[in-house]
């Protein structure tokens, strides 16, 4: 394999995971605060659908984030309001959010299908990408390093910041912290909304930079892939991008591999080989730590301080 | 409109749902039922697409003896099945289902139904009241190859394939045998994605093949993915079920259409006036299923006239893409000089032709 061609693949690799990444990033603060929402697609498809309309109407695709965004958090509060306003279950209700969203990106897509908006590609001018390397650093769309940014923002927030360890404490100790005087209920919802907005933006990436169109259930699953990519990754945003860009990779060289005939694997095995890993590492995760789970304690689990 | 039946819950529970959407145009109290199942969102602008087409277009051309009816996003697995019970028991009387997956589901419902009429769509499987029918698109590909192999400059042209089913294989086979015609030399490099409807493996996939030194891109799947990056990358592509050029207007070079209207009417008219019989069709460039789009402007005269003996020789019966001598990829000879591939071998075939690189 030539440079070129390893460097070529490599931006490939990027293209199919930013969504994967971004997505999983607002999951990983959600479940953080001790909430699970299952409706990462819902909310994906939410995004895609209205970053569209709105890039297609304003002819700016700035804007159309933006939207997407909005519009993921949106949908993400009214999963809020139902889980922590009023209880309902948040596997439930997760799954709900998940078809809703599905559902409701397909009423609102009805008048878009077959338009297309010009591709939100690189903002750098040309110049900078021509050669194979810097392509590799300056060739991207704005949202490829925003969620480069987004993982490292979450990684410190979590880590180093004050609200970051209340909306931890809150995820592994909700009586706690509600004694000591935090708002459960209002962290829970300011996480909620986050990973929400994240959702959209990652939908956003398919109808405005992958295929800049948009198509009913254009995501394809990858919404379930986020999911399980935060437990894949032990709720770690470090590991979070590694396990992103190593389920990138697999794809991505599933492709090649098909391409360049390495026929001595069928090809459904190729296909199947990112959730074998995920399967295989979650194995050799929960086995190195059998002692303690590393999930949010409160992880699904509703908020009722009055009981 | 919404009708809160158990198809809506039980697609829900099958996690295989859109808003539940029934056509209900000008139903008559004795009017015949028609029921569809479709694989992808009738959005889809491409295969689900072009079966919603030729419903709208029975509808209108039975006016209101006919009413037509469709379920969108049915899993090919064993949540079709229920799918179809209640199609049956809201007295549908003639059932499509419109993908190669709905095979056994098909034959185990015609079972349990004998009073409705079912007609799978690219199987082989019939009974008495199981029907076949399919669409030669491989007719259509062999004028697809013919192009790409006069436009390609790199020598290499790429195919995006979905499954290794018949229909796909005789797809990539018709088109790289057809370039082959043209081009000696032209490699085919191929590469399946497991998948219908994915548009964005099916952009990595097509970012892949132009990687690997491909030129011209055409694909089998339901999206315009493949034309979109090939827009970008300033290759060719083709549009596939739809002419998608409004998608990519210097990539796009021509497409094949999928026109289902004609069958459809033939058919719920033969039930109607109770002529229907089982039997396994397969329609093509003359009876007007396989339709090739307009040329794209850009298109050299010359390879359109190639593109255009193509068609007329398939509508006169003077071409067979699948004349002898054929090989395999192995080499071994599969196709003698002076022979075709007879429809049954078409139909079941597995094999990919000498110069298909990447598959197995």
């Amino acid at each position: 394999m030539s440079m070129d061609l390893i460097i070529s693949a490599l931006v490939t690799t990027i293209g199919i995971t930013t969504p994967i990444l971004l997505a999983a990033t607002g999951e990983l603060v959600v479940e953080k605060s001790g909430v699970l929402n299952l409706g990462v697609e819902g909310m994906m498809l939410v995004g895609a659908v209205t970053g569209f309309a709105v890039a297609f109407t304003t002819f700016n695709p700035w804007l159309g984030i933006l939207a997407a965004a909005a519009a993921g958090a949106a949908s993400a509060l009214v999963f809020g309001v139902l889980v922590l306003t009023f209880g309902a279950n948040q596997v439930a209700t997760g799954l709900a959010l998940a078809i809703f969203g599905i559902g409701l990106s397909t009423l609102i897509g009805a008048g878009f299908v077959g338009m297309i908006v010009p591709p939100f590609t690189s903002i750098f001018p040309e110049e900078l990408a021509r050669d194979p390397f810097w392509r590799l650093i300056f060739g991207h769309s704005p949202i490829v390093y925003l969620a480069l940014i987004m993982v490292m923002v979450v990684a410190w927030f979590l880590k180093s910041t004050r609200w970051g360890l209340v909306l931890r404490a809150v995820g592994e100790n909700d009586l706690s912290a509600h004694s000591i005087g935090y708002s459960v209920i209002g962290i829970r919802y300011a996480a909620i909304a986050f990973g929400g907005a994240m959702a959209g933006i990652a939908g956003s990436y398919f109808s405005l930079v992958i295929t800049p169109m948009w198509a009913e259930q254009m995501t394809a699953g990858r919404g379930w892939i986020a999911l399980a990519l935060v437990v894949f990754a032990s709720w770690k945003p470090g590991r979070l991008l590694t396990g992103a860009y190593f389920f990138g990779v697999l794809m991505t060289l599933e492709l090649y591999a098909k391409a360049s005939g390495f026929s001595f694997l069928p090809s459904q095995f190729w296909a199947s080989m990112p959730y074998l890993m995920a399967v295989l590492v979650l194995a050799l995760i929960s086995a190195r730590e059998r002692t303690g789970s590393e999930a949010p304690a409160c992880l699904g689990k509703p908020f009722m301080p009055g009981e | 409109m919404a009708n809160l039946s158990r198809r809506n819950l039980l697609k829900v529970a099958t996690a295989s749902v859109a808003l539940p959407m029934m056509g209900a145009n000008g139903r008559a109290a004795d009017a015949l039922k028609v029921g569809f199942i479709y694989l992808g969102p009738i959005g889809d602008f491409g295969w689900t697409w072009a079966h919603e087409k030729g419903r709208k277009a029975m509808v209108d051309a039975l006016g209101g003896k006919v009413v037509g009816d469709y379920v969108e996003n049915v899993k090919e697995d064993a949540s079709a099945l229920p799918v179809l019970r209640d199609l049956a028991q809201q007295g549908h009387k003639l059932i499509f289902t419109t993908s190669y997956g709905y095979m056994d589901q098909t034959v185990q419902l015609a079972k349990e139904f004998p009073d409705i009429k079912f007609e799978h769509c690219t199987g082989y499987k019939r009974a008495d009241n199981l029907a076949t029918y399919n669409s030669r698109f491989h007719e259509g590909r062999s004028v697809l190859g013919t192009i790409a192999g006069m436009m390609t400059k790199t020598g290499t042209i790429g195919y995006l394939g979905s499954f290794k089913v018949p229909e796909v294989v005789l797809g990539v086979n018709s088109f790289a045998l057809a370039a082959q015609a043209v081009n000696p030399k032209v490699k085919v490099k191929l590469i399946m994605i497991d998948s219908w409807f994915d548009p964005a493996k099916e952009a990595a996939a097509t970012e892949t093949l132009a990687n690997l030194g491909c030129d011209v891109i055409t694909s089998h799947t339901d999206s315009p993915a493949v034309l979109q990056v090939c827009e970008q990358k300033k290759l060719f592509g083709f549009g596939q079920g739809a002419d998608m050029s409004r998608f990519a207007p210097n990539a796009h070079l021509t497409a094949i259409e999928d026109i289902w209207g004609p069958y459809y009417t033939s058919r719920a008219k033969a039930v109607v006036e109770g002529t229907w019989k089982s039997t396994d069709t397969w329609w093509g460039f003359k009876e007007g299923t396989v339709v090739i789009s307009p040329y794209n402007k850009s298109l050299p005269k010359e390879v359109a006239a190639a593109a255009d003996k193509i068609q007329a020789g398939w509508k006169d019966g003077s071409y067979d893409v699948f004349a002898g001598p054929i090989s395999d990829q192995s080499g071994a000879e599969k196709v003698k000089k002076g022979e075709k591939l007879t429809d049954d071998k078409l139909a079941t075939i597995d094999w990919y032709v000498k110069g298909v690189e990447g598959a197995k």
